[in-house]
């Protein structure tokens, strides 16, 4: 479980945003919503520990690890590196042939998850825009995160291949009890898949059920 | 042929070379710091002839001068567009104060043209000890720090997503750059040590798809081109520089053609 207690955030003089409370149970599946700027990014540092919080607490189970799926990439058309290849970036260096031999095992199973068998050989650079949301998926997968999180993994795609990397996490959260964070400003997205929202406004949070989660919610700016 | 010392002490000093400067470049290339290592190669030129100067040897001062150097453009800002900026006037400074440093010594301007341009009868055979020791030293950094240094290099964002201490890899891959350099420089010549640590690596990266596989062409290539142009450079008198250059941009434009050709078939 994820818990915030009086969370708040300044950089310098300049509130991202003061006492959240929330909690988020382990198997969830919810959206973090709100405009830019708001401190969604900001919050999902401080889970991962690349920022600290100024004041109050945020706690989770130590033992559970984090992926983190970030929004931006610099992967050009000339990228060299295979999907496999890529994905085997987040593996660590070993010696040892049985490690090895469970490292293989591991991708191949990575693979099949995320639908990526027959693709991967695809230099990165050459795959579509979904097939690379699917590698950066992959590779967070690897170091077998209880908490997964998707900074608008979603935001370039077509609708329909939205869906198809949306039905793949959804599987990853039901068949493993992937606690689920994502992050966007896609209001079908989160009617269909999210069991509920923490929505970003006035420098603090709602909890908002999914039932009233509500189109104007999605509005950019604040 | 090799019954010359000088060749014999230069195909050992360049198969090192060859071998960093391939394995280096692989990341070079895929960090975007091809222009960084060409500043750092002038920058390695004025170390050498400060070296002269005062009296220590070239090899030192060029170490000395690429390692601050490298750690002081590594962290003078992250923002790429303010970098480029930067490192062009660093390296106009460096240029000049090279050519300042040369003119104040004694030294015979043959000499600096041996750093510029490189030279294959320079070495001597405590020198060529030098470069394998600093070359095994640069190898052993990257055995050790190769995994998450490939993971930052081919994808840095990934890799500080996955909690990855990126600034201490950069800090490491740059001394080890700046090793590189300078090792470089006492064959190929300061003016296109580049040459050695972005073609090779540029190439390979046409041709295939992983980070050992990478290394491998990288290394192969750089090691077909000092071999070559020294026998060449041997059998003609031509400068060895010339026929290393000429390899490698020639193996960069069949590779590119070869992925251009398989990317419309």
């Amino acid at each position: 479980m994820i818990e915030a207690k009086n969370l708040t955030k300044r950089f310098g003089k300049q509130l991202v945003f003061e006492n959240l409370n929330f909690k988020i149970n382990d198997g969830e599946f919810i959206s973090l919503i709100g405009p830019n700027g708001s401190g969604k990014t900001t919050l999902v540092k401080i889970l991962m520990g690349l920022e600290k919080g100024t004041d109050g607490t945020l706690k989770f189970d130590q033992k559970q690890t984090i992926g983190y799926v970030p929004q931006f990439r610099n992967i050009d058309l000339d990228y060299p590196l295979n999907i496999e290849q890529f994905i085997r970036l987040n593996l660590k260096f070993t010696f040892s042939p049985a490690k090895r031999h469970d490292d293989n095992e591991l991708i191949t199973d990575i693979l099949n998850k995320t639908n990526l068998t027959t693709l991967k050989d695809r230099p990165l650079g050459l795959a579509s825009g979904g097939e690379k949301q699917k590698a950066y998926l992959a590779q967070a997968l690897l170091n077998d995160p209880q908490i997964l999180i998707l900074d608008e993994s979603t935001a370039s795609l077509d609708v329909e291949v939205k869906m198809q990397l949306m039905d793949l996490v959804q599987e990853l959260n039901q068949k493993y009890h992937i606690t689920v964070i994502f992050i966007t400003h896609d209001y079908e997205l989160t009617q269909k898949y999210t069991q509920r929202a923490l929505f970003f406004k006035n420098k603090t949070i709602e909890d908002v059920a999914v039932k009233d989660i509500s189109k104007n919610m999605f509005e950019m700016e604040g | 042929m090799f019954g010359y010392e000088f060749m014999r002490e230069a195909f050992i000093a360049s198969t090192f070379i060859a071998i960093t400067a391939g394995l280096v470049g692989v990341f070079v290339v895929s960090r975007n710091m091809s222009f960084l290592s060409h500043t750092l190669s002038e920058i390695g030129f004025s170390g050498a002839a400060f070296g002269i100067l005062v009296g220590i040897s070239p090899l030192a001062g060029m170490i000395i001068f690429t390692l601050i150097s490298s750690i002081a453009v590594g962290s003078l800002s992250s923002e790429s567009s303010r970098r480029e900026a930067s490192i062009s006037a660093i390296s106009s400074l460096f240029i000049g104060l090279g050519i300042l440093f040369l003119s104040l010594s004694s030294e015979s301007s043959s000499y600096a043209t041996n750093i510029l341009f490189g030279s294959i009868v320079g070495i001597s055979s405590h020198e060529v000890n030098q470069l394998m020791i600093l070359a095994l030293f640069v190898i052993f950094i990257f055995i050790i720090f190769y995994k998450p240094l490939a993971f930052d290099s081919f994808d840095h964002v990934g890799a500080r997503a996955a909690g990855l201490k990126t600034r201490l890899l950069s800090i490491v891959f740059l001394v080890t750059l700046a090793l590189s350099v300078s090792i470089g420089a006492q064959i190929v010549g300061s003016l296109l040590v580049f040459v050695l640590m972005t073609l090779p690596a540029a190439t390979a990266k046409y041709l295939v798809h992983s980070v050992p596989k990478m290394i491998l062409v990288s290394v192969g290539l750089s090691l077909i081109g000092v071999w070559l142009g020294l026998y060449l450079a041997f059998v003609t008198n031509w400068p060895v520089t010339f026929f290393i250059s000429a390899f490698e941009v020639i193996a960069y434009f069949l590779g590119l053609s070869y992925k251009n050709w398989k990317l419309s078939h």
